[in-house]
């Protein structure tokens, strides 16, 4: 598994480019950091990966997921998972329900899902906690649900927006821990935007600096 | 996606167009027509000015259109002050959405309703006059009449009660968006008394939020006809409750005067959204000279007591009068300077058990049809709006308000014809059509912010996990927004019972509803039957608010985040 961005530039609704076109190659289980000042349009930059840009924005260039463009399907299409700085479990589930919302549904049969669910409960520290309010958890355990989610829907590539950066300084290392030996563990390339070096230390991967334009 | 997202809209953009605002340009097109002359239906088709010298002529037509401007501009500006200064005194004491819980009962009961009931409190031998009695030394009713007085002072009374609490609703709604006790602060800080920092900094911000909702008061407070009915003047009533009557007067060539009135009452409305917008500007002139000035003024203290004590008197009368439905509707020996019943009785309930079974089954109806129409037509709209290529249109969205802007009176004898022409007249799908265009905007209104403020991050987030437009619609969005969605399916509700001018046009008087049979009896004798359906009318959008609250508080009764208020 791979994820190739070939020259990819966005354009805001009046027609300037919001940074230099980004050509990079992520290769399975490595974390490829994107760093850049704030406002330069980083949590953009991933919203068109994953194919979620708003209305008004433009894109040129590609996304390739192994060797596959993507760039015009939707974003339910592309199986590119997203993790965001909140866990964004949906509130009106249960914590093993939010899970089995991402489980695929080609996973037949009521046990097999909910076995599936409970192993990754379990993985992640949740284990017994499938009828849980997802309100009712701590940081971590709602960070760690929520990656979990996302792995369950077997994503071909994963896109990590400043993942990290609502955690207590204790939780952090633990959960930069947990999610790079997922990534590593199951070979899925990830994309990962901070302005935190710390994360981009641990990930251990490449660091692309996303440049803005001079404003003239 | 995006071609689907463009789809949706179309329709939903059609369904709107041509359901809802080309009916009131038909509407007043037809009137308008008229109004100049041009009936065809009655063998005229030459224009003339005729039917406005007739208008003009009509017996009682200057009073009727003082009365209008009285009432309607007074009751209003009356309501816009006590509100501002109840919210001023109270704001910082009150807990906003335990606030809103109180007033909902108010928001709820259809005018009618509290009509009936103001009736029965302020009437000369009602609650007021029999708690006086002992006091005054009254053995009989006094002879003081107090509804339906030339003034429209009982009118001006149940105007308020009703307008005042949904000023209130909206004012704490707006002042929720602004730092208040911050500025508050920062005023005072600089020496500003606490009414002061009020007019001059916080009621500023507060007015571009409440325009809309204004306007929209004032529009109905002039062209008011149900409370007008029972309680205004009745000779010469209202200029809309005069049209009304020309409009059902036994000689059809009064169609044409009448037509003339309700293009005229269109006018008024326009006058009166004019005066605002006039009065508005002139305040930003004079309001920035005397800020400049930088006045730390006298303390206005006094004033916003007053305005709470009035505030306060207003809705206990309101309360009162709500009580005084059931009161009478059990009531069977009542005499006069008793304040409760000697005996009671189902027997009122009892004896026009079949009549008002038939109205509740047609308002049930009714309401069930417009609400579902309304509400799917909504989230239809927003569910467009969020897979579009491109952003809201404003112009839509101003379009909504147009039905509420714009007098009932003015264009629904117009639709008439148009439905006349379609087969439709008088039938149960004209009066939901014709009851939807009034419900839908509210329902849109409600639904609309709780809908943008869902964190799209997380309807991302299932698109990331593999979730499409439909699933992300039925197991995402619905599920989270069902608080708002019942909410405003309540709303709907107490709009649509609350319908009086359009269930009497279009159901060309077949169709009975809880509020044409209240309004109908309101003026007859038999107070105990006119309290069995004025109770129903007002019980039917409480029953709506509370399964609104209890249905959501059961369905997500283990999850915080949505069981609590914060939801909404």
């Amino acid at each position: 598994m791979s994820l190739d961005l070939d020259a990819i530039s966005i354009c805001a609704a009046d027609g300037t480019a919001l940074f230099q076109p980004v050509t990079l190659h992520v290769p399975a289980g490595k974390v490829v950091t994107v760093m850049g000042p704030s406002g330069v349009g980083k949590s953009t930059f991933l919203d068109a990966i994953g194919g979620h840009l708003k209305p008004g924005f433009c894109l040129s260039g590609k996304v390739l997921l192994n060797g596959r463009d993507v760039t015009t399907l939707p974003a339910e299409a592309r199986r590119i998972g997203l993790m965001f700085q909140d866990a964004l479990l949906f509130p009106h589930l249960s914590v093993g329900d939010n899970l089995a919302f991402g489980l695929p549904p080609g996973l037949r049969g009521r046990l097999q899902r909910r076995t599936a669910v409970e192993t990754a409960l379990d993985q992640a520290g949740l284990a017994g906690l499938y009828d849980r309010d997802p309100a009712t958890l701590s940081g971590g355990q709602r960070a760690r649900a929520a990656l979990m989610r996302t792995l369950l829907a077997e994503p071909a590539a994963l896109l990590l927006d400043e993942p990290f950066s609502k955690l207590d300084a204790g939780l952090r290392g633990d959960m930069r821990r947990f999610t790079f030996d997922h990534v590593k563990s199951r070979a899925v390339p990830a994309l990962m935007v901070t302005h935190d070096p710390d994360d981009a230390t641990a990930a251990g991967g490449p660091i692309v600096a996303l440049a803005g334009l001079v404003q003239p | 996606m995006s071609h689907d997202g463009r789809l949706l809209r179309a329709i939903v953009l059609g369904v709107v167009g041509l359901g809802l605002i080309a009916p009131i340009v038909f509407g007043l097109w037809q009137t308008g027509r008229a109004a100049f002359g041009v009936l065809p239906a009655l063998g005229q088709d030459v224009a003339s000015l005729e039917p406005w010298r007739d208008l003009a002529a009509l017996p009682g037509f200057g009073t009727s259109l003082r009365l209008t401007l009285v009432t309607g501009l007074g009751s209003t500006l009356l309501s816009l002050l006590l509100a501002t200064g109840f919210c001023a005194a109270v704001h910082a004491r009150i807990n906003p959405s335990a606030g809103a819980r109180l007033l909902t009962p108010f928001l709820a009961i259809p005018h009618a309703a509290m009509a009936v009931g103001l009736a029965f409190v302020l009437a000369p031998s009602g609650w007021i006059a029999r708690a006086l009695a002992p006091v005054a030394g009254w053995d009989r009713p006094p002879d003081i009449p107090l509804v339906n007085d030339g003034w429209g002072i009982a009118l001006m009374i149940g105007l308020m009660v009703k307008e005042v609490p949904f000023l209130l609703l909206v004012i704490l709604s707006a002042l929720s968006q602004i730092p208040v006790a911050r500025q508050m602060a920062a005023g005072r800080a600089l020496g500003y008394g606490r009414g002061i920092v009020w007019i001059k900094i916080i009621m500023p911000q507060v007015w571009p939020l409440i325009r809309l909702p204004v306007w929209v008061v004032l529009a109905y407070a002039l062209s008011v006809v149900d409370m007008a009915i029972i309680l205004g003047p009745s000779n010469p009533p209202t200029l809309a409750v005069a049209v009304t009557r020309w409009f059902s007067d036994p000689n059809p060539a009064m169609i044409l005067p009448a037509s003339a009135g309700a293009i005229f009452q269109a006018g008024i409305v326009v006058l009166g959204v004019g005066l605002l917008v006039l009065g508005e500007a002139v305040g930003k002139v004079i309001g920035r000279w005397w800020l400049r000035r930088g006045g730390r003024g006298l303390s206005a203290e006094p004033g916003l007591w007053v305005t709470s004590a009035g505030v306060m008197v207003l809705m206990s009368v309101g309360v009162l009068a709500m009580l005084s439905l059931v009161v009478w509707s059990l009531a069977w020996r009542w005499s006069f300077p008793q304040v409760l019943p000697e005996t009671w009785s189902l027997k009122p309930w009892m004896g026009a058990q079949d009549r008002w079974m038939r109205a509740l089954a047609n308002t049930l109806v009714l309401a069930g049809a417009t609400v579902a129409l309304s509400l799917a037509l909504a989230i239809a709209w927003l569910e467009g709006e969020d897979s579009a290529p491109r952003a809201r249109a404003p112009w839509a969205e101003a379009l909504i308000y147009l039905p509420l802007l714009i007098p009932q009176i003015g264009f629904l004898f117009g639709l008439n014809i148009g439905f006349l022409h379609l087969g439709l007249s008088g039938s149960i799908w004209a009066v939901v059509w014709a009851q939807a265009l009034f419900v839908f905007p509210y329902v849109m209104i409600a639904l609309s912010d709780p809908w943008r403020a869902l964190d799209p991050r997380m309807i991302r987030a299932a698109a990331a996990l593999g979730a499409g437009r439909g699933r992300r619609l039925w197991a995402i969005k619905l599920p989270v927004l069902i608080r708002p969605i019942m909410t405003a399916a309540a709303i709907g509700v107490a709009v649509s019972v609350a319908q009086y001018l359009p269930t009497l046009f279009m159901g060309a008087g077949r169709i009975a509803t809880l509020t044409t049979e209240a309004v109908t009896l309101s003026s007859g004798s038999d107070r105990r039957v006119t309290g069995v359906y004025a109770t129903l009318q007002a019980a039917l959008p409480l029953v709506a608010y509370l399964a609104a609250f209890l249905i959501p508080a059961i369905v997500h009764r283990n999850r915080r985040d949505l069981s609590g208020t914060s939801a909404t």
